[in-house]
């Protein structure tokens, strides 16, 4: 087993673990700083996966930027009415997370078919771009590329998904002033 | 050698979580949790595709793109919940169930 695979397994088990760890707990709090163990991993994958500007990007948007906002949520709702959700959510404890965890289960047993049916590795694609030499290589440096490629091909989405994210800032901002009093 | 298999599985496996979480919560920063896990779960499989695009780089830029709306997404609905809160006192999307007037 080369190096790189065990890495691939210790991340993905660390991604997994943290993940259900973040479904499990009943403190919420908690389950918001494993949800950072949880962003890193999937950072690790992500330079696994040979994107390392994107690894860069999820811990610079999701763990600098999303948490954070996730964090003062949570402080600007109040403490008691998450202590009353808590309280009354151990009263009926089962019947609708058993329904729910079955739900998932089946959900996941029904994804892993499809992907053993599927076969990605041998897809007629993926086979043409290693074939035409178009697959990424190990010591390859994608950063210049990407960033030319976001001014020449993908122009249209970056400007598109720019002015959106000025729409749904100012939305936000807005949503979230304090009413005048009338 | 990683094979893409091995990025679906994974990837499988955060999207179920992300969906357990999302019908079994019963707090609305619980459930925003749950929609990131399933979020990331797509990304990831955008970036194990992409590894087999050198030239044009369509996987990792739309990885790119799906991380800036979800940071999007995620302003504003913790703007919302923020609302809901300040109006109903609780952040159980179960109890909400009221219009304005």
């Amino acid at each position: 087993m080369s190096l790189v695979q065990l890495l691939f397994y210790i991340m993905s088990f660390i991604a997994l673990g943290s993940a259900i760890f973040v479904a499990a707990s009943k403190n919420l709090v908690r389950s918001i700083f494993m949800f950072f163990i949880t962003l890193f991993a999937l950072a690790g994958l992500y330079v696994l996966a040979l994107a390392d500007f994107v690894a860069i990007t999820q811990i610079v948007i999701y763990v600098g930027g999303i948490l954070v906002l996730i964090l003062f949520a949570f402080m600007l709702s109040g403490k008691e009415t998450l202590d009353a959700i808590q309280k009354q959510r151990n009263q009926f404890i089962s019947a609708n997370k058993i329904a729910s965890f079955i739900l998932a289960a089946l959900f996941f047993v029904t994804l892993l078919i499809m992907i053993f049916k599927l076969d990605a590795n041998n897809l007629l694609w993926v086979k043409n771009s290693i074939k035409a030499n178009n697959d990424i290589k190990p010591n390859a440096v994608m950063t210049d590329n990407i960033g030319i490629n976001l001014m020449t091909t993908y122009l249209l989405p970056f400007e598109i998904i720019s002015i959106l994210l000025m729409m749904a800032l100012v939305g936000a901002a807005h949503l979230a002033r304090k009413e005048q009093s009338q | 050698m990683i094979t893409l298999t091995d990025f679906l599985i994974v990837s499988a496996g955060l999207f179920c979580i992300g969906l357990f979480m999302l019908v079994s919560k019963h707090n609305a920063i619980q459930i925003l949790i749950g929609i990131e896990l399933m979020l990331n779960a797509a990304i990831l499989n955008l970036v194990a595709f992409g590894k087999y695009d050198r030239f044009n780089n369509g996987g990792q830029m739309f990885a790119l793109f799906a991380i800036v709306l979800a940071a999007a997404t995620t302003a504003v609905a913790l703007a919302i919940i923020l609302n809901v809160y300040r109006r109903y006192k609780t952040i159980d999307p179960a109890k909400v169930d009221k219009l304005r007037d």
